[in-house]
């Protein structure tokens, strides 16, 4: 054969793995996307005492292919001033970065694109900072006044966390030593290699997790931090001029950000696709908890079966119990068949990076729910003068911590708790001149006006 | 193979972003062709297994350096600008530096030829799969033989942003009474 | 950082239009400005430096209306003014007419319409937090205010057959006699209300995010709202204690025992919690009412044809925005001469330029929030 026939095949045989993980990025994350926000609109009806999408398909689960549906039907607006090129470009260029962000990410043992990049965490950062162009662009290219305030706004708040974001991000690798992702996730594996022992870095360094999650729901644009896209203010943001699956591109691109988001904080703070207490032994029985989750919901769903008014609702169940068990049966598989036992870690690594991934959602879903809206100016001041420095204190706790332990041999957990309390009296001054700041602003009732006059 | 593709694809795209972006009429239209070209010489970066130029391109230049053209270009009035006496000798003394530049390129490929090893000035240097990680190489040297420079540069840093924020502020201390 | 400091209102042109001023237009149709309500705003910048309200999208001559019905035939129209409390100016109206007819409801009549005003003043400020809210962006409490909301209405339906604009009363008494259960729904109600009060709080009241949203955010002096004619929550948030429930009492509020709660600051924070504290209240006097409701008829000696011996009367309550009162001439025959309503919306709404002044565009929707008009009673 030719030799470019020969080259491609050896091509496909080298990166195969590589190219099927790339493929099934591309293709089912947006899908995925959808489901999360069906998912979303599921837990906001829970948490508001009504139900949510029922209509289409069972409970409401083809909702998201009418949306896409709906969507991709739509009239194309573009406004006549816009700026064609850009126009076209922005949702385009968003949507791109978060995907191609994810594929440095390791949803599993076996599952990454760019295996063993040296820059592992760093390729995810600044490629998903590359959306924020796309959210510039968007509100120039609407050639509207109100569009551009809210892409400035919106980048201004994202560049202000994503500072604080990337500082508790330093302080998870001064913990690990490495970037490369694979590495990260080891070592936390094997953090005590005399004793052979793993903890999970939100238990070494918690502040920084919870810096991590703050500034990941500003990045992310989410409630309480959403000003920029909130319907009820008058600046409506970069995404008014932008209808039918345009806007559901850069749509996409916030879910799907928000995956990458919660990707990272489980590969540096939840211990990737480790399960709790890797390295323990007398607990590994928690590794047949896949199995034993997907068995109870298929039981659930058998329980719930009967209770249904409808006959093809009780179908339904049946069916998504059938599906339940089926998965399980492929996690128990390996136990049964010897042969089989490869996959154990691939298929159970993806089920817990999956399962704190969703975690990590749901607490950004749950205060999305729960907490009212901080206004530009409190958000900003939130960023800047209470997250940053605690961050770089908590960079600088890490720090001593490390070397405390290397240096003057200190206990690992005592150095660290040392520094983990001192982080958090520094947090409590912030956030005490904060309160103090905006509680003394003038409470003092104006001069009594004659309101006749004039 | 797939080496070479690869680089003639990132190779071609920047050239062709870097014509369009000099040819664009609206400002922005080249804001973005240099985003293209920038981001297909990070690639040629990751090419050569520089991982860690290839990101800080990324994150420092694209990220960063092209937001703040964008922002600059979005809220400066340009219409005022090309209302403005321009320079007028600009094309012919544009056209000596580009002479000049391409003579010393041309001057440089040449001589190159002759040199040993590959690459052009460092002699002897591993092909790109065998050298050391990118990121480890930069920081051991950063924190060993250039840490002078390095502190000097965050001191820089540190001085320019709090300069920055100072003349804002007063800015707007004198702006409202 | 934002100052919330006031602009000085003393200041006669503060509505000039200089060279950094904009002239922003929200609504009529405005998610937040809960009816068709339009404001201009003169920006500069992000601060307001005046405003201006233009109403009368929702007139209907309802005024003009009365002069050619009848006292009963105008009696539904009053609950299409303040659509969100039907019942109370239904209350109003009714009592005015008796009082023009020199004729007082029988006890058991007033103690029961006592009982539906103050549910209907429950409901009326569940809507107000829910809607407040979720303009602040709280999206969840305003479910939560709809389902207890939900309750009361049901109660009303039970005994009138109406949901939202009840002509509950008649003039001279009601019409309807309470159903039967008609205690135990009450008491059910407000014994499950308690925990209901308790989740709002959980989610809003001590909440930083809304305490900075809502504390120092469009503040009123007593001496303004007094000159305003602002009545309601907004007049006891800024510390004056005046409630007609207790200064004046109609129906059967001096049975009762109850608080009157006043804030301090006059801030949208306060409103807040006096609110939130009059639906305590107002929970009280149910329970209070429903443990003794006295026998007897329930509509006074009126007779079918109403001829009110000419002359004019004027009487308020206390709606659960504020102020209601009812001016009204008789000359003598079936239908009046002239029926001149004092909504408290109308007048409230004249704080707000003076609220929302050197605040920032944020704020205005919050600040029209904490107002808590009704478009229907301020256009009438």
């Amino acid at each position: 054969m030719n030799p470019t026939t020969a080259a491609i095949l050896h091509f496909l045989q080298t990166w195969w793995v590589e190219l099927v993980c790339g493929v099934v990025i591309v293709a089912v994350v947006p899908l995925i996307a959808g489901y999360i926000v069906l998912m979303e609109r599921k837990l906001m009806a829970d948490m508001q005492a009504r139900l949510g999408p029922m209509r289409v398909g069972p409970h409401g689960l083809l909702q998201p292919i009418a949306d896409a549906v709906k969507l991709l039907i739509k009239e194309d607006i573009v406004p006549a001033d816009a700026d064609a090129l850009i126009f076209w470009f922005a949702p385009v260029i968003s949507m791109v970065a978060a995907l191609t962000s994810m594929g440095a990410l390791a949803f599993g043992p076996t599952f990454q694109v760019a295996r063993d990049i040296n820059i592992g965490i760093l390729f995810v950062l600044g490629v998903s900072s590359l959306g924020f162009l796309g959210i510039i662009l968007g509100g120039w290219a609407s050639n509207s006044h109100y569009s551009i305030i809210g892409a400035i706004r919106s980048t201004a708040q994202l560049v202000s966390y994503e500072t604080a974001g990337g500082l508790a991000v330093i302080s998870a690798l001064l913990l690990s030593g490495t970037l490369r992702i694979r590495a990260i996730v080891e070592a936390q594996q094997n953090y005590n290699p005399q004793q052979h022992s793993g903890v999970w870095f939100i238990f070494l360094a918690p502040v920084s997790f919870f810096i991590y999650l703050v500034a990941s729901i500003a990045e992310t644009n989410r409630a309480p931090f959403d000003l920029p896209e909130a319907e009820s203010e008058l600046v409506a943001g970069y995404m008014t001029e932008y209808s039918g699956f345009r806007w559901a591109l850069y749509f996409l691109g916030e879910y799907a950000n928000m995956i990458v988001v919660g990707a990272v904080a489980t590969t540096l703070f939840l211990g990737g696709w480790l399960r709790p207490f890797p390295n323990v032994h007398w607990l590994n029985w928690l590794d047949f908890l896949p199995v034993l989750l997907m068995a109870l919901v298929g039981v659930y769903c058998i329980y719930r079966a009967g209770k249904q008014p409808v006959p093809v609702q009780t179908w339904f169940m049946w069916a998504v119990a059938l599906g339940c068990f089926a998965v399980a049966a492929i996690f128990a598989a390996p136990w049964i068949f010897a042969p089989l036992k490869f996959i154990v870690p691939g298929l159970n690594g993806a089920f817990w990076f999956l399962l704190k991934v969703t975690a990590y959602i749901y607490v950004f879903m749950w205060l999305r729910f729960t907490l009212p809206r901080y206004r530009f100016d409190q958000l900003m001041h939130l960023g800047w003068y209470i997250l940053i420095p605690l961050a770089i204190v908590n960079v600088f706790a890490v720090g001593v911590a490390i070397v405390l332990e290397s240096e003057f041999g200190w206990n690992r957990w005592l150095a660290l708790i040392v520094t983990t309390a001192f982080t958090l009296a520094v947090a409590a001054i912030l956030v005490n001149l904060h309160d103090k700041r905006t509680a003394g602003a003038s409470t003092a009732t104006t001069a009594t006006t004659d309101s006749y006059a004039g | 193979m797939l080496d070479s593709i690869l680089f003639y694809f990132f190779a071609g795209v920047a050239v062709l972003s870097a014509a369009l972006m000099v040819t664009r009429r609206n400002a922005i239209h080249s804001a973005v062709f240099l985003i293209t070209a920038l981001l297909a010489t990070a690639g040629i970066f990751l090419q050569l297994r520089a991982e860690f130029l290839f990101i800080a391109q990324i994150i420092l230049y694209v990220g960063g350096i092209m937001v703040l053209f964008i922002f600059v270009i979005m809220l400066v009035r340009l219409d005022v600008a090309i209302h403005q006496i321009r320079f007028r000798m600009q094309k012919f003394v544009a056209l000596l530096v580009a002479l000049a530049l391409g003579l010393e390129l041309t001057a440089i490929l040449y001589f190159a030829r002759k040199l040993p090893g590959q690459g052009l000035f460092i002699q002897g240097s591993a092909p790109a799969d065998q050298l050391p990680p990118n990121s480890e190489e930069l920081a051991r040297s950063l924190f060993s033989s250039y840490l002078l420079p390095f502190e000097i540069a965050s001191v820089l840093l540190l001085v320019a942003m709090v300069g920055a924020v100072v003349m804002a502020k007063n800015k707007k201390r004198t702006d409202e009474p | 950082m934002a100052d919330t400091v006031q602009e000085d209102a003393t200041q006669k042109n503060g509505t000039l239009l200089g060279a950094d001023e904009l002239v922003l237009n929200m609504g009529p149709q405005h998610p937040s400005t809960h009816g068709v309500l339009r404001v201009k705003l003169k920006l500069d910048g992000e601060r307001v430096r005046g405003t201006e309200c233009v109403i009368g999208y929702l007139h209907r001559g309802v005024e003009k209306i009365a002069e050619h019905r009848t006292y009963q035939q105008f009696a539904p129209y009053v609950d299409r003014m303040d659509y969100i409390a039907a019942v109370s100016n239904g209350l109003g109206y009714c009592e005015a007419v008796e009082k023009l007819l020199n004729v007082e409801a029988p006890l058991r009549a007033r103690v029961i319409r006592t009982i539906l005003t103050e549910l209907q003043r429950i409901a009326s400020h569940l809507i107000w937090l829910g809607t407040h809210a979720l303009d602040i962006g709280a999206l969840t409490p305003l479910f939560y205010c709809l389902r207890e909301r939900e309750e009361i209405l049901k109660i009303f339906e039970k005994y009138c057959g109406a949901r939202l604009t009840t002509h509950a009363f008649r003039i001279g008494g009601l019409q309807y006699e309470a159903y039967d259960g008609f205690e135990k729904d009450v008491e059910r109600f407000c014994k499950d209300f308690e925990r209901r009060i308790k989740e709002y709080v959980d989610l809003l009241t001590g909440n930083s995010i809304w305490i900075g949203r809502t504390r120092n955010i469009g503040m009123i002096s007593a001496a303004d709202c007094i000159a305003i004619g602002a009545s309601g929550p907004i007049l006891r948030a800024s510390g004056v204690k005046w409630d007609l429930r207790k200064a004046q009492p109609y129906a059967a509020y001096d049975r009762y025992k109850f608080e009157i709660p006043v804030g301090a600051n006059g801030d949208t924070y306060d409103r807040y919690m006096v609110r939130m504290e009059e639906m305590r209240q107002s929970r009280l006097i149910c329970l209070q009412a429903i443990e003794n409701i006295p026998e007897g008829p329930i509509l006074g000696k009126v007779g079918k044809v109403l001829k009110p011996p000419a002359g004019e009367i004027y009487h308020s309550i206390e709606a659960p925005k504020g102020i209601l009162g009812y001016y009204i001439v008789s000359d003598g025959t079936i239908q009046p001469y002239r029926v001149r309503i004092r909504p408290p919306s109308f007048v409230n709404l004249q704080a707000f330029d003076k609220m929302v002044r050197g605040h920032l565009v944020a704020d205005v929707v919050a600040i029209i929030g904490t107002l808590d008009i009704v478009l229907g009673e301020v256009d009438r």
